[in-house]
């Protein structure tokens, strides 16, 4: 029978789901026992009424080259979470303008903060990344993914994971560790899911055909080791019950929060900079159809990343109890990486050198340069931030969030979204995207809704960073902080706006997504150039 | 082993030997030669899937 033990072991996980519920030493992981009850007996029914009774040696092997089945349905979870996660954010972009939006308990700001971060880094990006990752080592590894079903083991364990994050955010369940906030017995499931994850991947490149690995898979396998340690170091943790939802972490004061910035900075490097790299060395070849402008420059940049990156976190615990020179040491790290950055920036465009016609011609491609053109300006900026003097000045300040939102939406959104214009005709076998004028669309609205999130949190973070220490002739604060929360408000109205400007551009990309999928073509003029024009004696 | 003989080792050798692996692999990426093997390598994602 096909997927046996894959009910039983639903079956039986869902049976101890229930049991946690039962003896659960508090109310919310009494909760969150009963949504992963239902979630697990959810998917027991399903594979239920998708098996197949017959002996298993009867049941025709997919001899096909290459496993596509999890990375298209991660690249549906990536369309999906993309657009939830947006949602989210605009919500508690407007949350911020017009306080009354706050409903509480669930739906507050603090609990949908964390929604929305989660959402947009773990859930869009990372199944971003497992997708293209699975795609892009079989191709560039000539090789079936390793360990069968193993892989989609990897891609429902990881949408478990993520359900269990979110609901637990809402239900208030949460080790309050910026971009780490599930508790402990949803991290052990993580690193299971991870480890999986790595076996299915490092399997692949140990079975290649392909005698070099190529680039993007040391960025994929930095991304995926790298975040595997983060990842079981930042969340070493002593639970207070066995079955209840709060945990102590094993270190305390300033040892806990460098070893939390020490997490978060590099979920931030290897996670939205390596994983999102290796796309990069990947897609962007494809789409201009050149190979990368250097392979060598691409060989130190990695390197180079990786080596620098991993100092990098004290520059979040500047002017804090952490001790000066551990500062410092973050602070030169940081500057440092200007230059594997930019270096890699530079790699990436220059791959278009004698193909630059195409940003006018293939809106895909034109979504990838303006990726690695944001690439470069926040790896510019956060540089730049992490110096004392200026970080005296932005941190804690809406510049951060503008910093990090030009990153994640320029540079990570972007390149995924080009990605996946990439991958859906290709994996559902189609001729071409349903339209490529909605990817146009798509693309404009997303860049004016980054430059407006970002030219306002520019503004408003310097105003308010210089209210804050703005004294007066006898030394007195002259704003209480209040009023400069006050000054915030017409920012954070026309930020909301910007943020819906990005999912609008995301419904436009979901609406062609699902349309390719489904096989439709939708008639329309050519892009200008695509066609040659006619003389007229033609 | 406390904090402290780690904290020296970090330093001294650990500092050394991150800093000679690095150099190394930079060194082999520019090597004599290593243009060839550059250009072969960056084809593999442009030949037939």
């Amino acid at each position: 029978m096909k997927y046996g033990n894959e009910i039983v072991l639903l079956a039986l996980a869902a049976f101890a789901a229930l049991l946690g519920a039962a003896f659960a030493q508090d109310s919310q992981f009494g909760a969150h026992m009963w949504v992963l009850f239902f979630a697990l007996v959810a998917g027991a029914i399903v594979l239920l009424r998708t098996g197949n009774y017959a002996p298993v040696d009867i049941l025709a092997e997919d001899k096909s080259p290459y496993m596509d089945g999890p990375i298209r349905y991660g690249v549906i979870a990536t369309v999906f979470w993309g657009v939830t996660g947006f949602l989210v954010g605009v919500i508690v972009a407007a949350q911020l303008a017009f306080p009354d939006l706050n409903i509480e308990p669930w739906l507050n700001f603090g609990r949908l903060r964390p929604l929305h971060t989660s959402a947009v880094v773990f859930a869009f990006g990372g199944n971003a990344l497992i997708a293209t990752s699975f795609y892009v080592v079989q191709r560039t590894s000539r090789a079936r993914l390793f360990g069968g079903n193993l892989a989609w083991y990897v891609f429902w364990g990881y949408q478990l994971f993520i359900v269990m994050a979110a609901t637990g955010y809402l239900l208030g369940i949460t080790q309050s560790r910026e971009y780490a906030e599930p508790e402990w017995y949803v991290d052990i499931f993580l690193t299971v899911v991870w480890v999986a994850y790595l076996v299915v991947f490092l399997g692949t490149i140990l079975n290649r055909k392909e005698p070099h690995i190529y680039v993007a898979n040391w960025f994929y396998l930095a991304f995926i080791i790298t975040i595997a340690m983060l990842h079981v170091v930042n969340n070493l943790a002593v639970p207070a019950s066995f079955l209840g939802s709060k945990s102590y972490s094993l270190f305390s004061g300033v040892q806990d929060a460098l070893t939390q910035w020490w997490y978060g900075h590099n979920a931030v490097g290897f996670f939205l900079t390596a994983g999102f790299l290796g796309m990069m060395y990947y897609f962007v070849p494809k789409q201009v159809d050149r190979p990368v402008y250097s392979y060598r420059l691409s060989i130190i940049h990695f390197w180079s990343l990786i080596f620098l990156y991993i100092w990098a976190g004290p520059h979040h615990l500047h002017y804090t109890a952490l001790p000066d020179w551990a500062q410092t040491l973050g602070m030169v790290f940081s500057i440092m990486l200007w230059m594997p950055s930019w270096g890699g920036m530079i790699n990436g465009l220059m791959t278009l050198s004698g193909a630059w016609d195409k940003i006018r011609t293939d809106p895909i491609v034109r979504m990838m340069v303006v990726a690695i053109a944001f690439y470069g300006m926040s790896t510019f900026e956060g540089p730049m931030m992490s110096i004392k003097a200026v970080n005296s000045l932005s941190h804690y300040t809406e510049w951060t969030i503008g910093h990090v939102h030009s990153g994640a939406l320029g540079w990570n959104g972007m390149i995924t979204f080009g990605a996946i214009y990439f991958l859906v005709p290709r994996l559902w076998g189609r001729e071409r995207l349903y339209s490529m004028r909605m990817v146009t669309w798509h693309f404009w609205l997303a860049t004016l809704g980054i430059v407006v999130y970002a030219a306002v949190m520019w503004v408003a973070g310097i105003s308010q960073g210089l209210m804050w220490r703005e004294y007066d002739e006898q030394g007195f604060l002259v704003y209480s902080f209040a009023e400069s929360v006050a000054a915030m408000v017409p920012y954070y109205v026309v930020r909301t706006i910007g943020g819906l400007m990005y999912l609008a551009g995301a419904l436009v990309m979901a609406f062609n997504v699902f349309m390719t999928i489904r096989g439709h073509l939708r008639q329309e003029e050519p892009m200008p150039g695509t066609v040659p024009a006619l003389q007229p004696a033609q | 082993m406390d904090y402290t003989t780690l904290r020296h080792f970090a330093d001294s050798w650990g500092l050394l030997a991150m800093t000679a692996f690095f150099i190394g692999a930079v060194i082999f990426a520019l090597r004599p030669g290593g243009r060839e093997a550059a250009e072969r390598a960056a084809q593999i994602p442009l030949k037939e899937d």
